[in-house]
C-alpha cells in the first residue's frame, strides 16, 4: 500500500545514541523511498560535521548536508547542519536560520518539527528517538496539533530515555514503536 | 488520556500568515524597516517568540500594539534582527580566507571590506583581529552595516561576557590565529572589552540591504548567515548589489551553509574556497 498513510515527508530528531538508533532504521529501508527524511541529530557545533559521511556509509538512500533554500524532494535523507536551526517553509524548502539557541541545542528539533508541522499540517510524520535532554517535546505536539503522525521510540528501547520520556509527557497518545518497527513504517512510504 | 489540544489546520495557518504579512507591512510603513521579503518560517518564529513574551492573543492584537507603542516595536524590532554567532564562527571559514584571500590583498595599497549584517559584532572583531596578525589592518577600511541601531551601538562598544571566551579562543587557534586571543582584549568582572586599536579603522553604519544601494567599491564583501533570512527574492537582490559593489576580481564571503545556487547571481562568481563559501567576481561574463 504505497504512501497508504498519505504522508509527503518524515522528520527525526535524536541526540544522545541517536546515530545508533538512526543507522539501525536505515537498514530498514529500501534504496528508494516516496518521501523526504530530515533528520535533526544534535552534534557538537564547532566543528565541520562528518555525520553525512558516516550516514553514506550505512544506507543507499542518498544523503545530503540541508544548505539554505533548498527544495525538499522524495527519496532524499536530508540532515540539519551543526550551529544552524533548520526550518522548513510553507513552500516546502528549506531555510536556515542562527536564532538562539533552544534548550541549549541549535539544531534544535522543537524548530525543526514546529515549522515541518506547518508545511505539511496532517501529511507528516515526527519521529523522536533517543536523548538525554527534552527537545523534540514541543515539536512534536505541534505536529500532533496540525493533524501529524507523532511517533516516538519506545523508551524502554532507548539508549537514553530522556528524550522519548519528555515527547511522551507532551504527546501521551504518540505511537510507541521500536526502531525495527520505525524502519518498518518508513519502508512502507514506498516510491510511487 | 484526552486530548486538550487545541487542533491547528491549514485555513489556521493561512489566516496567520495573512497577519504576518499585515504586521509587516505595518512595520515597513510606520517605521520603514523592511521585513517583507523575509524568510517566513524564521520571521514567524521570532514574532511568535514575541506574542509568547508579551501575553498578546494573536498577531492581529500585535499589530495594534506595533502601530502605537514605538517601544513595543523597538523590543520586536532587536527580536528581529539579532543573530546569535561568535568570535570566529567557523573558524575554517577564517583560516581559508588567511590563506586564500589574504595573500590577493597584499597586492592592494588600500583596501575596502564591506561587512554587510554585522549583527553584535563578533565576527568584525574577528576579521580585526587576523588582519591585524598578517599586517594588513593599517591599510583597511571596514565598513560595519546592520539595519538595527540597537545592534549596530553593541558592536561598536565591543563589549562581550567573558563566560564566552574559552570557545572563542579555541575558535581563534582553529582559525590560524598567530598569538593568543586575550591578547586582543582586557577583562574586567564577567566581562570584555575588545581592544580600542581594532576599532581604529571600523566605520559603523546602518544599512538595510532589503532597501538600500551600493556605496563604495569594495574590494571584500563579508555576508555570512544573514542571507538565510531572506527569501529568494530579496536573495536575489542582495547578491547582485553584492555584485556591484565588488571591484573585478573582489571577493565575497558567505555563511557556510548559503549558495548562490538557488536564487541567481552563480555565473558572475567564480568559487575560491568551496567549503569556505568564499567567491571571487568573475573578470568578463
Amino acid at each position: 500500500m504505497p504512501g497508504a498513510p498519505g504522508i509527503d515527508a518524515v522528520v527525526i530528531g535524536a541526540s544522545w545514541g541517536g546515530l545508533g538508533a538512526v543507522s539501525s532504521i536505515l537498514q530498514k529501508v529500501p534504496w528508494r523511498i516516496g518521501v523526504p527524511l530530515v533528520l535533526c541529530q544534535h552534534q557538537y557545533p564547532h566543528a565541520i560535521s562528518t555525520l553525512v559521511q558516516v550516514l553514506r556509509g550505512r544506507t543507499r538512500l542518498k544523503v545530503a548536508e540541508v544548505e539554505d533554500k533548498m527544495p525538499l524532494e522524495p527519496g532524499v535523507l536530508y540532515v540539519c547542519p551543526p550551529n544552524y536551526h533548520t526550518l522548513i517553509e510553507r513552500d516546502r524548502t528549506f531555510a536556515l536560520s542562527i536564532d538562539p539557541p533552544v534548550m541549549y541545542c541549535r539544531p534544535a528539533i522543537d524548530v525543526l518539527f514546529e515549522s515541518a508541522a506547518e508545511a505539511y499540517c496532517d501529511r507528516l510524520a515526527a519521529v523522536v528517538l533517543t536523548g538525554a535532554n527534552e527537545d523534540g517535546a514541543a515539536g512534536l505536539l505541534h505536529v500532533a496539533r496540525c493533524g501529524g503522525m507523532p511517533i516516538v521510540q519506545d523508551p524502554s528501547t532507548a539508549e537514553v530515555p530522556v528524550m522519548p520520556e519528555g515527547a511522551l509527557k507532551q504527546v501521551p497518545w504518540a505511537h510507541v514503536m521500536t526502531l525495527g518497527a520505525i524502519g518498518d513504517f518508513l519502508a512502507s512510504l514506498e516510491a510511487a | 488520556m484526552t486530548e486538550k489540544v487545541v487542533p491547528v489546520g491549514e485555513e489556521d495557518l493561512d489566516r496567520q500568515d495573512i497577519e504576518l504579512r499585515l504586521l509587516l507591512e505595518a512595520i515597513y510603513q510606520m517605521y520603514g524597516y523592511d521585513f517583507r521579503s523575509y524568510s517566513k518560517a524564521s520571521v514567524k518564529r521570532r514574532v511568535q517568540h514575541r506574542l509568547h513574551m508579551s501575553g498578546l492573543k494573536n498577531i492581529s492584537q500585535m499589530i495594534e500594539r506595533v502601530v502605537h507603542d514605538r517601544e513595543f516595536f523597538v523590543a520586536l524590532l532587536n527580536d528581529m534582527t539579532v543573530n546569535v554567532t561568535e568570535m570566529f564562527r567557523d573558524p575554517w571559514f577564517y583560516k581559508a580566507f588567511r590563506e586564500e584571500v589574504i595573500p590577493r590583498l597584499k597586492t592592494y595599497p588600500f583596501i575596502k571590506i564591506w561587512h554587510a549584517g554585522s549583527s553584535t559584532g563578533e565576527e568584525i572583531y574577528s576579521m580585526a583581529i587576523l588582519l591585524t596578525e598578517e599586517g594588513l589592518y593599517e591599510r583597511t577600511q571596514i565598513y560595519a552595516t546592520d539595519i538595527d541601531k540597537v545592534v549596530l551601538e553593541r558592536a561598536r562598544k565591543g563589549i562581550y561576557p567573558l563566560a564566552s571566551f574559552k570557545q572563542y579562543s579555541e575558535n581563534y587557534l582553529k582559525a590560524g590565529g598567530k598569538a593568543s586571543l586575550s591578547d586582543y582584549y582586557t577583562a574586567k568582572y564577567d566581562s570584555v572589552i575588545m581592544d580600542q586599536r581594532l576599532k581604529k579603522n571600523i566605520v559603523f553604519a546602518d544599512h538595510d540591504l532589503a532597501t538600500d544601494q551600493v556605496f563604495g567599491e569594495m574590494q571584500v564583501v563579508v555576508c555570512r548567515n544573514v542571507i538565510i533570512y531572506f527569501d529568494r527574492e530579496l536573495q536575489r537582490r542582495v547578491f547582485s548589489l553584492f555584485r556591484d559593489s565588488l571591484d573585478i576580481g573582489g571577493i565575497l564571503c558567505l555563511g557556510s551553509k548559503e549558495t548562490m545556487r538557488f536564487s541567481g547571481c552563480e555565473d558572475e562568481f567564480e568559487v575560491l574556497v568551496k567549503e569556505a563559501r568564499i567567491y571571487r567576481k568573475k573578470t568578463r561574463i
